[in-house]
C-alpha cells in the first residue's frame, strides 16, 4: 500500500469566475456590441489615415489623403481604365481557378478515399506545395511566352495542389460508419463515393475553395506586376513607377474589395448549400 | 439452424504482437429468435457482430446465415450501429429510403415501403425533418426503419441505445419487445447493459474479456415484458449471476492487462 498523501493547502480565498462581457471565451457576444466593434474595425484605420494626413504634413507622393484617393478612383474610373484593368485580372483569376478546382476536387476527393492514389500522389504533391508558385515564373515564362498563357499557369501551380491536399483531407472526417452503415443496405463501392462521400464533402470543398480563392488573387497580382499590358497588378506596378502613390492605393483597395466580396459569396453558398450541416462553418 | 457461427478466431496484428480478440466462439440460432450478446469492454462483442455483419473477415472459421457462408457486407442483413449514421443532409423519409435507392426500387415504391415503416417506428410526423432536428432516440428509430424497410433476415443492433438517457433508453426497450413481437424477425444485440439484455433477450451469450470467448449460454424466461418484471425475483436471479460472471472476467482480464 501506498502512504496517504500529506494534506496540501488549497487557498480558501479563490474567487468565482466573475462575468464579462467583451472577454467571454469561444462564447458569442452580443449583436449591438458586434456590429458596433465591426464598424470600428474598419472605421479607426480611416479615421487615422485622415488625421495623420490632415495634420501630419506628410508628402502626398509618400501618403496620399483618403479624398486624393478617392479622386483618383474617379479618374480611373473616368477613363474606364480601371474596369479594363479589373476585368483582366478577374478573367485570369477566374479561368486560373476554375480550371485548377475543376482538375483539384475530383483528385483529391480520389485521394482521400483510396490509400493507393493517396500513397502514389501525397509525396508528389507535398512536395510541389512547398516550391513557391511564383518561383516558376522564368520557367512559365520560357515555357509559355508572356501572352495569357503563363499568367493563367502560375495560378493553376499555386492552387492545384494546395486544393487537391485540402479537399483530401475532408474527405478524410467522412464517419466511418456512415460509409460501413451503406455497405449494410446494399451499396456499392461507387455508390459510396457518389452518394455518400460526395455530398458530405461538399462543404469542405467549398471552405478549400474559399481559402484557396485568396492565393489565386495573390498570385494574378504577381504575375501582372511581371508583365502585363493591364490589369490590377499592372496597374500597381506602373503607378509607382510614375510615383502616382494615389493610384496605388486605388489598386490595393479595389483588390481587397473583390477579395473580400468573393470569400463573402462563398460563405453564402455554404451556409445555403448546407442548411443540414449542424454546425455552419 | 439460422445463424451459425462455427470455431470463430480473430485476431489482430499489432506492433506488440498477436491480439487475440475472439477465440472458438460457437452459436447457433434459430429463426426469430432475439439473442443479445453481453460482455465487459474489451470482450469483442462489437467484433463479433463485425464479423456477422461481413464487415470484417473472421481469422478462423465461418459465418453462415441460411446456410450460406457470410463473405461481405450485404442488405440482407439489418444493421443499426451504435453511433447514429443517418446520412445529415437527407430529410428521414430520404433516409429510410435510402437502401431501396439502392437496390434499384421505383420511387413510388420505395416511398410506400419506406413510409409504412417510418409508421411503425412512429416518425410520420417528422417524414420531412432533418436529422439534425431529431433527438437521439429518434435517430436510432429511424436507423431501424432504414434497415427494416429492406426487409432483412435478420436485424444486427450494435448497443444501440447505448448514449440514450435512461427514460428514451426504457421506450426504446418498449419499442423494441413490441417490434419483435409483430415482425417476427431474429435480432442479435450486443450490449453491455445486463438488465437491457436480460428484459429483451429471449437468449444471452455472456463473453468473457481477452480473448472474448463464450462464458456462458443463459435462457431467459420472464413471465411478462412490462416494466415491472425488472422487480421480479427471477430477473434479480438472471442480473445477479451475469453479473459475477462479467466481474470475474473482468478482473481476471484486467490482470492481465
Amino acid at each position: 500500500m501506498r502512504q496517504t498523501p500529506s494534506p496540501i493547502h488549497i487557498p480558501s480565498n479563490s474567487k468565482s469566475l466573475s462575468p464579462t462581457v467583451f472577454w467571454k471565451l469561444v462564447e458569442e457576444i452580443p449583436r449591438p456590441l458586434h456590429i458596433a466593434l465591426t464598424v470600428t474595425s474598419i472605421a479607426l484605420p480611416l479615421l487615422l489615415w485622415w488625421l495623420v494626413t490632415r495634420f501630419g504634413q506628410i508628402d502626398p507622393k509618400f501618403l496620399p489623403a483618403p479624398m486624393q484617393v478617392v479622386e483618383a478612383f474617379g479618374r480611373l474610373w473616368g477613363t474606364g481604365e480601371l474596369l479594363q484593368d479589373a476585368i483582366a485580372s478577374l478573367w485570369r483569376v477566374g479561368v486560373g481557378f476554375f480550371l485548377a478546382s475543376l482538375l483539384a476536387i475530383p483528385v483529391g476527393i480520389l485521394m482521400g478515399s483510396f490509400a493507393s492514389i493517396r500513397a502514389l500522389l501525397e509525396p508528389l504533391f507535398g512536395l510541389m506545395r512547398y516550391m513557391p508558385a511564383p518561383a516558376f515564373i522564368p520557367l512559365l515564362i520560357l515555357y509559355l511566352g508572356i501572352g495569357e498563357e503563363p499568367k493563367i499557369m502560375l495560378i493553376f501551380i499555386g492552387v492545384f495542389f494546395f486544393n487537391a491536399l485540402m479537399v483530401m483531407d475532408t474527405v478524410k472526417f467522412v464517419p466511418k460508419e456512415l460509409i460501413e452503415a451503406t455497405y449494410m443496405l446494399g451499396g456499392s463501392r461507387w455508390a459510396v463515393l457518389t452518394q455518400v462521400i460526395l455530398p458530405n464533402v461538399i462543404p469542405g470543398i467549398l471552405d478549400a475553395c474559399r481559402i484557396n480563392l485568396a492565393a489565386a488573387w495573390q498570385l494574378v497580382i504577381v504575375s501582372e506586376l511581371i508583365a502585363a499590358n493591364e490589369g490590377l497588378g499592372r496597374r500597381i506596378s506602373v503607378a509607382g513607377r510614375f510615383l502616382r502613390t494615389d493610384e496605388i492605393f486605388v489598386g490595393l483597395i479595389v483588390i481587397g474589395v473583390f477579395g473580400l466580396f468573393f470569400d463573402l459569396l462563398f460563405q453564402y453558398l455554404l451556409r445555403v448549400s448546407c442548411r443540414w450541416a449542424s454546425q455552419v462553418r | 439452424m439460422f445463424l451459425e457461427i462455427e470455431n470463430l478466431d480473430k485476431t489482430f496484428e499489432t506492433r506488440s504482437g498477436k491480439l487475440v480478440v475472439l477465440k472458438n466462439i460457437q452459436m447457433g440460432i434459430e429463426q426469430g429468435e432475439f439473442i443479445a450478446v453481453v460482455g465487459a469492454s474489451g470482450s469483442g462483442k462489437s467484433t463479433l457482430l463485425r464479423q456477422i455483419a461481413g464487415l470484417d473477415r473472421p481469422t478462423r472459421g465461418t459465418v453462415r446465415i441460411a446456410g450460406q457462408p457470410v463473405m461481405g457486407p450485404g442488405p440482407d442483413r439489418g444493421m443499426v450501429f451504435q453511433h447514429y449514421t443517418l446520412y445529415p443532409w437527407m430529410t428521414v423519409q430520404k433516409n429510410a429510403e435510402f437502401g431501396l435507392k439502392l437496390q434499384g426500387v421505383s420511387q413510388k415504391a420505395r416511398r410506400e415501403q419506406a413510409s409504412y415503416y417510418l409508421e411503425v417506428v412512429r416518425l410520420t410526423q417528422f417524414a420531412q425533418a432533418l436529422p439534425k432536428e431529431l433527438s437521439g432516440g429518434m435517430k436510432q428509430r429511424v436507423a431501424i426503419a432504414r434497415a427494416l424497410a429492406l426487409e432483412p433476415k435478420i436485424l444486427l443492433l450494435d448497443e444501440p441505445f447505448g448514449s440514450l438517457d435512461i427514460h428514451t433508453k426504457e421506450s426504446m426497450h418498449e419499442f423494441m419487445i413490441d417490434l419483435w413481437e409483430r415482425t417476427h424477425m431474429t435480432f442479435f444485440m450486443i450490449t453491455h447493459d445486463v438488465e437491457e439484455a436480460i428484459f429483451l433477450a429471449n437468449r444471452i451469450y455472456a463473453l468473457g474479456s481477452r480473448p472474448g470467448t463464450v462464458r456462458k449460454e443463459m435462457h431467459i424466461h420472464l413471465p411478462d415484458r412490462s416494466h415491472q418484471v425488472k422487480r421480479h425475483s427471477r430477473f434479480h436471479d438472471y442480473r445477479d449471476e451475469l453479473m459475477d460472471l462479467l466481474r470475474q472476467h473482468g478482473q481476471e482480464a484486467m490482470m492481465v492487462a
